[in-house]
């Protein structure tokens, strides 16, 4: 086995192009597991921690990027604003892991359960991707296209993930077993986007991909329209609004029984969830903050 | 492959197959076998190090990752025959019985005291999530953190 140590990004896809088969390694929480035990031996590995192109964060005409190699330490550190962002790196591991695990691990591996997932779903994220010759991006949900399968191609890198920055309030929380090193049984993040009246909500770890709640999210902006909510953060929703958007969401859930949970705690997760998460939403609002 | 690394203060270099890690590095070839190998799934803690000033389970950094920067160990800690502030207090407030997860434990709770000298609790086990103790039920391990805290801004004042 080999290990490839490229120090720019141009270098890192060079050899990538070279050797396709070459595993990335960023923090190698994931991958250093599958190594250890050996359940996966790559013929090659590329260490992609130290390349600055993919350490860095930015904002630029009202988007925010993400590189790949941010970790969950620095984002708490660093992007504090970013509310469910910053929240879904909270819950990640210990503080041991978060300074290694990085997004683009999250991404690369592609668990359901992954905690920064449905937080990139529901700013509805690009995910962008470079080769030695071409670079393009792909929407959060055509990244992921099965259970830890993604339409990265072998000689591919994950650069990161950019989104327009939304202005109104969001969190992300999950259900599992203790407050940590917990793989999460559910997970949810709520995104409210003033600008353009709409609510995105995605859920993590209750289907083979993280997915949106389509139809709750039209439901429920319909009904802050409906209200008038949108221009007075103060008027009331209708009294069963709340549980009904609940029902939508936990009918967009897809679970199964695993040792984790079983399908229908998992619905009910979803739906105790929504509901927490929009009652935060609509009293940071009343508050006039854009955050819970 | 062989790997050039800064281990407390001195340049070492040791030969090493590609995929091993850097628990593996140290405990195996650097002759440094305070970091403890219990789970390599980055669950226990016990390997405990610190790569270029960050805490990280060294169980889940490959050694090649740490080639040419600077990995600082629990053995780095005592200054020769003296202990270092968190070992003693770990030693006074009884936090060790098999002593396994203790090594991980004192480079977590340096860390953390490094960066927050007068921790609050929820801060303190937040801190110290990443590390598993099977003996004490964390209450010693909680009194050491406190003893350790006040000995150390008496040090600084
Ligand atoms: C003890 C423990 C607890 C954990 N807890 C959580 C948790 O609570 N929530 C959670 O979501 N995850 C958790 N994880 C899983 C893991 O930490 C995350 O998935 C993390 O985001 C992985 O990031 P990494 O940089 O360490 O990835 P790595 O292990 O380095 O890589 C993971 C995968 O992504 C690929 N990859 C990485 N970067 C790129 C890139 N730029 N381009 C192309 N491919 C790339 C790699 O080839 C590999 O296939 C935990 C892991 C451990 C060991
Ligand atoms: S041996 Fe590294 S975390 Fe357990
Ligand atoms: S003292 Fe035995 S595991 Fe902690």
């Amino acid at each position: 086995m080999d290990v490839l140590l490229p120090r720019t990004l141009e270098e890192a896809l060079e050899m990538k192009a070279a050797k396709p088969e070459a595993l990335p390694i960023a923090g190698g929480t994931d991958v250093m597991v599958e190594l250890n035990f050996d359940l996966h031996r790559p013929e090659a590995l590329i260490d992609i921690c130290r390349l600055p192109e993919l350490r860095e964060w930015k904002r630029e005409n009202g988007m925010i990027f993400l590189g790949a190699g941010v970790t969950y330490g620095r984002i708490m550190r660093e992007l504090s604003e970013l509310t469910p962002l910053t929240q879904a790196s909270r819950t990640v591991g210990s503080p041991q892991i978060r300074n290694r695990g990085t997004v683009g691990g999250n991404l690369g591996t592609g668990s359901p359960a992954g905690d920064a997932l449905p937080v990139l779903a529901a700013y509805d994220a690009e995910i962008e991707l470079a080769s030695a010759n071409r670079a393009r991006s792909v929407r959060w949900n055509e990244f992921h296209v099965g259970v830890k399968k993604t339409a990265l191609e072998p000689d591919e890198l994950i650069l990161g993930a950019r989104w327009r920055a939304v202005r109104g309030p969001g969190s992300f929380s999950k259900i599992g077993t203790r407050n940590a090193m917990v793989i999460s049984v559910a997970g949810l993040c709520l995104v409210m986007d003033d600008d353009a009246r709409a609510v995105r909500v995605a859920l993590g770890s209750v289907g083979p991909t993280v997915l949106r709640a389509s139809e709750a999210e039209t439901f429920v902006a319909e009904e802050l329209t409906r209200s008038g909510n949108w221009d007075d953060p103060g008027a009331d929703l209708p009294v069963d609004a709340m549980g009904a958007f609940a029902e939508r969401v936990a009918a967009a859930a897809r679970p199964i029984d695993d040792v984790r949970g079983t399908a229908a705690y998992r619905r009910h997760a979803c739906a105790v969830l929504a509901r927490r998460a929009l009652g935060w939403a609509l009293a940071a609002r009343r508050e006039g903050v854009g955050r819970p | 492959m062989l790997i050039r690394t800064k281990v407390n203060g001195e340049w070492r270099e040791a030969d090493v197959w590609a995929g091993s890690s850097l628990l593996y590095l140290l405990r195996e070839e650097m002759q440094l076998p305070g970091s403890k190998n219990a789970c390599e799934q980055g669950e226990c803690g016990s390997c405990s190090v610190w790569l270029d000033g960050e805490l990280v389970c060294s169980c889940l950094v490959l050694a090649a990752q740490a080639q040419e920067r600077e990995v600082r160990t629990v053995e780095g800690l005592a200054d020769h025959d003296e202990l270092h502030p968190v070992q003693e207090a770990f030693l006074e407030a009884g936090a060790v019985q098999c002593g396994f997860c203790t090594p991980g434990l004192i480079v977590a709770v340096t860390d953390l005291l490094e960066h927050d000298p007068s921790p609050a609790e929820p801060v303190v086990r937040e801190a110290l999530s990443g590390n598993l103790c099977r003996c004490t039920g964390y209450a010693k391990i909680l009194d050491a953190v406190s003893l350790a805290a006040a000995r150390m801004r008496e040090g600084k004042a």
